[in-house]
């Protein structure tokens, strides 16, 4: 099999000359493995959706009977069932509660009885500000530190990458927040302690408010990142053909950017997609730690008034776009993949 | 092979230095779990001191907490909670992982299709995430913590096991046993486990690294081990507001944590090299 692949990155140039059958053949393969990959997404939506809804149907007793309290009469209690549908079965529940989330209805808060796509909106663009900067700052980042230890492997540049990341992957997020906190705004008071996003006034009190969260998710995320790309370029560079363009006397470099890294592109987007998943813990963790007024944050907060369609909505939230994003990784990943490409 | 692995001295002589320092902390912190209510120096729940947030003292090694509690003890017996709800965890984790993975390479067919869709998507939710809804669902208490962390980190080792069974399942010594007409549960026991159980364990470690991670998450944001007990992430939410102080009782803690799954994860990288090769 690698005998094979060995003589397919080569310039594009040369493969236009390939003949017109294959390269339908090929496209047709690609489009049946997108569509593939886009039907698993498809049930995996479905089967999410349905274990969101259904682990609140777990909740013991009676949603009616908790929001009400101990003192409600048994009337009280039947009329808010009635009113809020829980007669109904929860399937044809979940069901409407679907056909809501499609049209951007997400219902109301148990709470404060404001529509929850409300509560939502006003803070869905700051935790996706605070996502988006994380990943655009660690992915560049963790592929360039990926691809240079795996190229100097063993090097000491190699092994002391090696043991910040396995240190760094080894700690809770939580942990690094707060020991950056005691370094940079107590030691060293650069950055205010614990900031408010709310008290900014310039563009120098956002960069010092938003740098301590934004620095210290790019870290979380980039360290699988980089042990992950740094394995997959190794895999790569130990095949024959890597070997074979070596003893040619290719440089190292050129080995790996020309000859390894098209076929090491699928596992990295893999690494990619995977590391994301820390992404959105580590946005939970963030905005607690650091107060920052995003939608994690009212979610935990809903945690503790026990608020469930908040809880659901913002998990429906997270849940989708982490979906989205594997699925826009993978894709990548089967695009590119120069096995299929002519 | 299994014969092999339990061998001391295969294990002993590939050990590096590293290793062996990573498995002595290990060590430490389980015997301080097993033995805790006997060594701590105070009674853990006591408020032992006037002062709140107590600098190390010769009495107090590790400071006072936020009520004036002792941290060493504290933290002593939070290596319980934190060691023995994720062994628990991971355990569940694995057993439930590993059997049906064999089971869905020796089966084969419809029921290893559905079960690996299935177990993909529930793969999909992201952890702590999985982890708020249920316990702002079910509210927290340490079965429902063990079971939850289990659920969440069986479909990984599920994914796992499946993939190395698939390929022993390939095996002459396979294909014979079923000739021979032996059933799936003797296959799965005597032919597929002894043969994929050295990276089996190496992934049972670093599972129980994702599942301390994990709880000291839920507990730091307060869904954890519950307060009057505390395990570690509990005792850095609790002493949180010492942070501007810089002080002892929210630092070792974090500490205890990181020595315990930098020490894991470094007891696996260091791995004797077959072992660890097949893990990866």
């Amino acid at each position: 099999m690698t005998g094979g692949v060995a003589c397919v990155p080569r310039p594009t140039g040369l493969s236009a000359s390939a003949p017109g059958r294959w390269t339908t053949v090929l496209n047709r393969q690609i489009a049946v493995l997108l569509l593939r990959r886009l039907g698993i997404t498809l049930i995996s939506l479905v089967i999410v959706s349905f274990a969101v809804f259904f682990a609140t149907e777990l909740l013991p007793g009676d949603v009616a009977q908790i929001l009400l309290g101990q003192a409600a009469t048994p009337e009280a209690v039947a009329g808010l069932r009635t009113a809020m549908g829980l007669d109904e079965p929860a399937i044809i529940r979940f069901v409407k509660w679907m056909g809501g989330l499609a049209v951007g209805d997400m219902g109301t808060s148990y709470v404060n009885n404001t529509p929850i796509a409300e509560l939502i909106g006003n803070r869905l663009g700051n935790s996706l500000r605070l996502a988006g900067v994380a990943t655009a700052l660690s992915v560049p980042l963790a592929l360039t530190l990926g691809i240079t230890t795996a190229m100097y492997r063993r090097s000491l540049y190699d092994r002391v990458i090696s043991v910040l990341t396995i240190s760094i992957v080894s700690v809770p997020e939580f942990m690094l927040a707060t020991g950056a906190v005691l370094i940079f705004a107590v030691y060293l008071q650069w950055v205010p302690a614990l900031s408010m996003a709310s008290d900014v006034a310039s563009i120098g009190d956002l960069l010092r408010t938003f740098a301590l969260p934004v620095g210290i998710l790019t870290l979380a995320v980039s360290v699988q990142m980089i042990r992950m790309t740094r394995a997959a370029v190794i895999d790569t560079l130990s095949t024959p053909y890597v070997e074979m363009a070596l003893l040619k006397g290719a440089s190292m470099p050129r080995a790996v950017l020309k000859h390894a890294l098209p076929n090491a592109i699928g596992p990295i987007a893999n690494a990619i997609a995977l590391s994301l998943s820390y992404l959105i813990g580590g946005v939970i963790i963030m905005e607690t730690v650091f107060n920052y007024p995003g939608v994690a944050k009212l979610m935990v907060d809903a945690v503790s008034t026990r608020d469930l369609p908040l809880i659901q909505s913002c998990a429906i939230i997270f849940c989708f776009s982490y979906l989205f994003l594997v699925t826009l990784a993978d894709v990548a990943g089967i695009l590119s993949n120069p096995r299929l490409r002519h | 092979m299994r014969a092999g692995l339990l061998n001391p001295a295969r294990w002993g002589v590939q050990f590096n230095l590293v290793g062996i320092c990573a498995a002595l902390v290990i060590l430490f912190w389980a015997t301080v779990a097993v033995f805790a209510p006997l060594i701590t120096p105070h009674p853990v729940g006591q408020i032992v001191d006037f002062d709140y947030f107590g600098p190390m003292t010769s009495q107090y090694w590790l400071g006072t907490d936020y009520l004036g509690r002792d941290m060493l003890s504290r933290i002593m017996v939070g290596a319980r909670y934190t060691v023995g709800i994720a062994l628990a965890g991971v355990l569940l984790a694995c057993f439930a992982g590993v059997m049906l993975g064999m089971t869905a390479a020796v089966v084969g067919g419809v029921f290893d299709t559905v079960l690996s869709r299935f177990l993909d998507a529930f793969n999909s939710i992201p952890s702590l995430l999985f982890g708020l809804v249920v316990v702002a669902a079910v509210g927290s208490s340490i079965p429902v913590l063990i079971v939850t962390l289990g659920l969440i980190y069986a479909p990984g080792s599920y994914r796992f096991a499946r993939a190395l069974a698939v390929n022993t399942n390939t095996m002459d010594f396979v294909t014979v046993a079923r000739a021979r007409g032996e059933g799936t549960l003797y296959l799965v026991r005597e032919e597929i486990f002894p043969n994929i159980i050295g990276p089996v364990l190496a992934d049972f470690g670093l599972r129980f690294v994702w599942i301390v991670l994990l709880l000291s998450g839920l507990s730091f944001l307060g869904i954890g081990v519950q307060p009057p007990n505390a395990d570690w992430g509990q005792l850095v939410r609790e002493n949180l507001g010492g942070l501007p102080f810089a002080a002892p009782a929210v630092i070792f803690p974090s500490i205890a944590i990181a020595s315990l799954t930098i020490s894991v994860n470094m007891l696996i990288d260091n791995l004797p090299q077959r072992v660890r090769d097949r893990a990866e």
